[in-house]
């Protein structure tokens, strides 16, 4: 035991060595810019460019249309799965994988051949329709995850009685999803929603091919023609990555522990 | 309990009176789920279908196997060899060493803190990915990076010089290990927590050593979670892009990055060979989750 507990601190010191040595090198070297001195010259530059402000903008409203439409999709699925169709349920857990073994690029590649100006369906005929389909593909990309978090969210509760008593109640259906099984899986959804978040902000790929003007293409961008201002996005991207995990770490306190019933 | 809940369960699906269920089961029982099968179909699976196609027909939209065939050509076999070492490579170092942690924090005696602070670290660090952690790798492997130029003041080691290059093969490698082991470590340590400490007991109890404890229960136990997030770290590996392409931009000719280029520009001037080559990526992501379940299934009815 005593030789178990000195190789786990061995395999612990250098993992952690791994994870630590980049992070602290990318905070030396985005301080690096003015000579001779440490300094936040590069991190002001960044955040006073106004292409940071406008692309970040865009990708946190991107973000949050992908949450929302996520909800929308998920949320009536996950539930009705529960409640009346559980025999589906295999293929629903089998289409929501389909994103994690079909590269993003290829999903988006499908896009831009199937909705290009001429197809029937012309999203990418105009501004607005590009944005939407931005904002579907950042849903397929973020479906596993939403769909995990609120299919979690919706075991810890005894989905059919609270159905039951909100429809003896007279509630019709929207009223039972939106004010009775919503508010239950709230903090489920928002874990998703955060999680979500942080996939779709940095994101490159999809915002890159449909040419929008989101953060990750101007990171990229940043990438190719600076030295210093890279490092400093990304400790910023890694401030953000963390705080949008510690919310759903936080969250998860207020969670309900156990299942009322094994559904 | 479990007699409750099944008794529950068949009465659940009795519970609606007859008459209701006869004249609305079709639009009730389908409504909820619609919008999600609607928005699959559309923008999931059609899509894919849709290049899939594609890689088999040519420009007048005729049957045919020569963009398949086309795939052969030096370069593009090229891009898949190294895509398939890259994401094999950074798996396996992702999987054994994220491995290796998670034995270490669940069962090496270690302070409980350093349990859940790594836990919480591996599910920032796995979601660290895409153009920023190129950055970070560029300020600390990179020509000007500190671990470069540490080693080189401090140890006299100059890792350029001995053939090194973040630009590289093994570059590439090193930078996709920092988002596969915490996924790793984050996926495996349920599996991990769910070894009984009974069964170390039970075996103990039986004679067996440290070493045929490991092989006889716990490999097998946690084999099927090791092998399929193995999988799902590869094909996680296979179809990025933005680490690969802030970090090398197109000097590393990965497949995505291949299939970038020709979405952007045709540099292949055959767009069915474009379909070819998404073809090819999901037939590769596709059979490495095929392997996944097989070897699920068969593990499964060995562990019976």
């Amino acid at each position: 035991m005593k030789g178990g507990r000195f190789w786990a601190w061995v395999v612990f010191i250098l993992g952690a060595a791994y994870f630590f040595i980049p992070l602290i090198a990318t905070v030396e070297f985005s301080m690096r810019m003015r000579r001779g001195a440490y300094s936040f010259d590069a991190y002001q530059i960044v955040l006073g460019d106004p292409r940071f402000q406008a692309t970040f903008m865009y990708s946190v409203i991107a973000a949050i249309f992908t949450i929302i439409l996520g909800v929308l999709i998920v949320v009536p699925a996950a539930y009705w799965i529960r409640l009346r169709l559980p025999q589906i349920r295999p293929i629903v857990e089998f289409i929501t994988l389909l994103p994690l073994v079909i590269p993003a690029i290829v999903i988006v590649f499908g896009y831009i051949r199937m909705y290009g100006s001429n197809s029937p369906l012309p999203f990418l005929g105009s501004d607005t329709g590009t944005n939407a389909l931005l904002v579907i593909g950042y849903a397929t990309l973020a479906l596993p995850y939403m769909y995990r978090a609120v299919d979690t969210g919706l075991r810890t509760i005894d989905v059919r009685t609270l159905t039951e008593a909100a429809q003896i109640l007279g509630a019709g259906w929207g009223t039972i999803i939106t004010r009775v099984i919503l508010p239950n899986v709230l903090i489920a959804v928002l874990s998703g929603a955060f999680l979500t978040f942080a996939i779709v902000i940095g994101e490159f790929t999809m915002a890159s091919l449909l040419n929008r003007p989101a953060f990750g293409p101007y990171l990229q961008n940043i990438g190719a023609n600076r030295a210093y201002e890279p490092a400093a996005l990304a400790i910023i991207a890694f401030v953000i990555t963390w705080g949008c995990m510690s919310l759903i770490q936080i969250l998860s306190r207020f969670a309900p522990r156990s299942a009322n019933r094994p559904n | 309990m479990t007699d409750l809940s099944l008794s529950n369960q068949t009465m659940a699906g009795k519970a609606a009176p007859p008459a209701e269920v006869r004249s609305l089961r079709l639009p009730t029982q389908w409504l909820g789920v619609a919008p999600f099968f609607i928005f699959a179909i559309m923008f999931l699976i059609l899509p894919t279908l849709y290049l899939m196609l594609g890689a088999f027909q040519n420009d007048a939209g005729e049957f045919t196997l020569e963009n398949i065939a086309a795939l052969a050509q030096p370069s593009i076999v090229a891009a898949y060899w190294i895509s398939i070492k890259v994401s094999l490579a950074s798996a396996l170092i992702g999987a054994f060493a994220g491995l290796a942690i998670a034995i270490a924090i669940v069962r090496g005696g270690l302070p409980n803190w350093i349990r859940s602070a790594t836990l919480t670290f591996s599910g920032v660090a796995s979601n660290f990915a895409g153009v920023p952690l190129a950055f970070a790798f560029l300020a600390t492997l990179g020509r000007l990076g500190l671990a470069t130029v540490i080693l080189n003041t401090v140890f006299g080691l100059n890792i350029y010089a001995h053939g090194f290059n973040i630009l590289s093969f093994w570059g590439l490698t090193l930078t996709y290990v920092y988002f596969q082991i915490p996924l790793m470590v984050v996926i495996i340590t349920p599996a991990i927590d769910g070894l009984k400490k009974e069964w170390g007991e039970a075996a103990a109890t039986l004679g067996a050593t440290t070493a045929q404890y490991w092989r006889m229960v716990v490999i097998p136990v946690i084999w099927p979670s090791f092998l399929g997030t193995v999988i799902l770290l590869f094909a996680n590996a296979f179809g990025a892009i933005a680490t690969a392409y802030a970090l090398t931009g197109s000097s590393l000719n990965i497949v995505p990055i291949l299939l970038y280029a020709q979405i952007r520009g045709d540099v292949l001037h055959n767009a069915h060979l474009g379909y070819a080559i998404a073809f090819g990526m999901i037939v590769i992501t596709g059979l490495a989750n095929v392997f996944y379940i097989w070897f699920r299934t068969r593990s499964e009815r060995w562990l019976k």
